[in-house]
């Protein structure tokens, strides 16, 4: 017994286990990589090794003639990436308050709005610059922002960016909130709709989406109202559409009064 | 020999703290999602316990049982001192640190991901470290357990290596091979995210990787309660092992065949080809030959008990068995539930009939009644058998015993059973709040609460385990007899090598795992643009 091979032809136990696997994989591998794909009635496969290729797993091209949708309005253009346009410089923080001297009319001295448009003191950087680059492609219609960014540059909206994210956030502006809204802390679920605080900060925070708290409730509730009917579309995954879509009017007033009673 | 008491009661008494620690947090789960509790408002908390629950319960509890239970049982198999005390040493020191490592950031809220990690979710990196940790402390308790059985082979050369130590090494095998695929993951994926390194990663080449551990791990969990049922129940209740020959086949089957299966985790991942899908469906099937094997040997080696004590007729054995031993009762629990557990998954490995319950609350109230139910029954009955060898104290309240495993019974029923019924209602896993006052779900209300129930009666039975533990260290001081497994009907005399090794059956797992995973992570890794930004939790603006 000792000295016997195990790795051995002449050994039984290696002939069978070996054949034995090595048959189960070949039924097993054939089953699966022809006859069960050439069987699927939906698939059209151009031959034996178009069926193996798809279903160990390849990247195919869609069938030709299958049509691509495309939406009929300009989508945004901007590509978020984590920890994008942060550890802004201080030149750029200076060159942004130089040519935010345009936007005070309506956004404020120091980013701080009177006017019920949005505060832009201590909004991410991230947020600023895509609604810029925005209402510049045309994704977001506004016939008061469009001709303030036509000749803005792309380093011009990261230096704007970079400076309004610099400037302190509103605070103790409103009333306490209190306890948030179910809308803002749960969402709905059975509706698919995720909770606010997911993504625009009191539960966490999301990559593009704003800084809600302190905003003026109206400007909140005419955005989401936008969303809703499809006239403001450059969430350009339909998140924010979808979610708006789905919300009470009863909802709706309750997010936009909770952020704008914020912090 | 015996200089390996105080290593194992290490082992098992840091496994059940944590057990003991992690438990509440899932009936708090069960009450803070269920109609009986209002909701809590921030969902961070939630997954916050589900990653600590989890990650104590996969990780720690039953390795440290796996490892704990392995040095007693090379000791006690191979009648010698365990070669390599101090390196054991070693390897518990690293399960600690590493638990630490990993525990202290999941408390902290930074690293709520839950314990199958889900990337693109990066958390904090000293929670995957201490991962690592706590696999690199288990895999010197790999080595060690090869190393001991080589070393009485070659001092024993031609005789057949004691059972116990057979199918302890099969399972040290088995886990050394499945925590590849996770520590390439965590390793080569997302470690380097989590430190900053890199800001994005292959969440599907990761879920591949990962499906290469979550699959055999559950096996791995297994093994101690298999070397228990074949080991120490015939033992326990007068009889004799039906077949040691089968009990080598079924380890060497889970070794080849619990490997290669785990991409039907992944059966709604759009990275992998149906064809794999297929191929690791069937391997899957195949897990059922070891297991009806183990059930197979088991019912007869108990029956022999039976007719040993007297017991006739067709089931008149049954009758004949002790009952009111806790060996004989954890083990009955533990099959039953292995049935019902067993049957469900061959519903999770057929593709079209898990597109009805992917994702739900079934899968919970599966894993739950497999290694919940019965793998953790049986991890008692190990420590009922195993403690007063270790102690040198009696452990003889077996009242209590008995009422501590038929809680465990009970709750885990009542706990799993509603979960798996609410999950063929559609109920998904992994969420945080549920509407109940939604008309859609309203009629869930009573199974979830029956859930937290099930999970109350489960706590109450943890807490029975620990009197009896505690109580254990008040009896008086006794001498133990010498600790005996179960003995064959036919003992071996001599065996052919491929039962007395596992050089072959290496071998055909890796062969298997390559060939059913190596063009999966090959394409993944050969396609470009598979990365998708990193999402960091904890992080808060």
């Amino acid at each position: 017994m000792t000295g016997e091979r195990s790795a051995s032809f002449r050994n039984p136990w290696f002939t069978a286990s070996v054949g034995i696997t090595v048959a189960i994989a070949l039924v097993a591998a054939v089953v699966g990589f022809v006859w069960l794909p050439l069987a699927h009635p939906g698939e059209r496969f151009k031959g034996v090794w178009d069926a193996i290729c798809s279903a160990a797993g390849l990247v195919r091209n869609a069938p030709s003639g299958t049509q691509i949708v495309r939406a009929d309005y300009p989508t945004t253009t901007v590509e978020i990436e984590p920890q994008m346009l942060q550890g802004a410089s201080a030149e750029s923080i200076g060159r942004g308050a130089t040519l935010a001297l345009r936007c005070t009319m309506c956004h404020g001295a120091r980013g701080l709005s009177q006017a019920d448009t949005p505060n832009l003191a201590g909004q991410y950087p991230v947020t600023i610059y895509k609604e810029l680059v925005d209402f510049k492609t045309g994704a977001r219609a506004s016939a008061i922002m469009a001709p303030l960014v036509a000749d803005l540059t792309d380093a011009d909206m990261r230096d704007l960016a970079a400076y309004y994210a610099y400037l302190p956030r509103v605070t103790g502006s409103g009333s306490s909130a209190g306890e948030p809204p179910r809308i803002v802390a749960s969402g709905a679920p059975l509706r698919g709709i995720a909770p606010c605080g997911a993504c625009h900060g009191e539960v966490d925070s999301k990559a593009s989406a704003a800084w809600l708290e302190g905003q003026p409730g109206i400007y909140l509730r005419t955005q989401i109202e936008a969303f809703a009917t499809g006239a403001r579309h450059n969430d350009i995954g339909e998140q924010m559409r979808n979610i708006a879509r789905r919300m009470t009017a009863a909802e709706i007033a309750a997010a936009s009064e909770f952020y704008a009673d914020r912090p | 020999m015996w200089n390996s008491k105080r290593l194992v009661l290490a082992h098992l008494w840091l496994a059940f703290a944590g057990f003991g620690a992690a438990l509440p947090l899932g009936e708090w789960q069960m009450f803070i999602r269920s109609p009986l509790s209002a909701w809590i408002s921030d969902p961070e908390w939630y997954y916050r316990s589900v990653t600590a629950h989890g990650t104590t319960m996969a990780y720690v509890f039953p390795t440290l049982v796996a490892m704990g239970f392995g040095y007693f049982v090379t000791e006690q198999a191979l009648k010698r001192p365990l070669v390599g005390l101090r390196w054991a040493w070693l390897g518990f020191v690293l399960v600690v640190i590493g638990t630490i490592a990993a525990i202290v950031p999941v408390a902290m809220g930074l690293a709520s991901v839950l314990y199958t990690f889900y990337p693109p979710l990066i958390g904090h990196p000293s929670y995957y470290i201490g991962v690592v940790l706590v696999v690199v402390g288990s895999w010197v308790w790999v080595a060690l357990m090869s190393i001991n059985m080589y070393r009485w082979k070659r001092d024993n050369p031609g005789a057949p290596v004691p059972f116990p130590m057979f199918a302890t090494v099969a399972g040290s095998y088995l886990w050394a091979w499945t925590a590849v695929g996770a520590a390439l993951e965590l390793l080569f994926q997302i470690i380097p995210v989590a430190l900053g390194l890199r800001d994005t990663i292959d969440a599907g080449l990761a879920r591949v990787f990962f499906s290469w551990t979550l699959h055999a791990i559950v096996y791995f969990w297994l093994m101690p309660t298999y070397i228990a049922y074949y080991t120490i129940v015939p033992r326990a209740i007068g009889g004799r092992l039906f077949s040691d020959t089968m009990g080598r086949i079924a380890f060497i089957l889970f070794l080849i065949v619990a490997m290669p299966i785990g991409i039907h985790h992944a059966f709604e991942d759009p990275q992998v080809g149906s064809g794999f899908k297929y191929l690791h469906s069937v391997f899957t099937a195949i897990v059922a030959l070891p297991t009806f094997l183990t059930v197979f040997t088991i019912c007869a080696s108990v029956e022999i008990a039976g007719r040993l004590r007297g017991g006739t007729g067709v089931l008149g054995w049954l009758k004949a068995l002790p009952w009111r031993n806790p060996v004989m009762l954890g083990a009955a629990l533990s099959f039953v539930m292995l049935g019902f557990g067993g049957a469900g998954g061959l519903i999770n490995m057929s593709y079209q009939l898990n597109a009805t319950v992917h994702n739900t609350q079934w899968i919970t109230g599966h894993f739950h009644l497999i290694f919940g139910g019965a793998i953790v029954i049986m991890y008692f009955v190990i420590a009922y058998d195993i403690w007063p060898h270790l102690t040198g104290r009696a452990l003889d309240s077996f009242g209590l015993m008995r009422a501590q495993l038929w809680t465990w019974f009970v709750g885990m029923i009542v706990l799993t059973f509603p979960w798996h019924w609410v999950g063929i209602l559609g109920m998904p896993r992994r969420m945080a709040f549920y509407d109940y006052t939604d008309p859609a779900i309203a009629t869930q209300a009573a199974s979830v609460t029956m859930s937290v129930v099930g999970g109350a009666i489960l706590v109450l039975s943890g807490v029975l385990f620990f009197v009896v533990l505690v109580h254990g260290m008040t009896t008086q001081r006794v001498q133990p007899a010498t600790y005996r497994f179960s003995v064959a009907v036919h003992p071996p005399r001599a065996l052919p090598a491929a039962l007395n090794g596992f050089g072959l059956w290496l071998g055909l797992m890796v062969a298997l795992t390559i060939a059913n995973y190596g063009f999966p992570i090959v394409h993944s890794l050969a396609t470009p643009g598979t990365a998708v930004p990193a999402v960091k939790v904890g992080e808060r603006w």
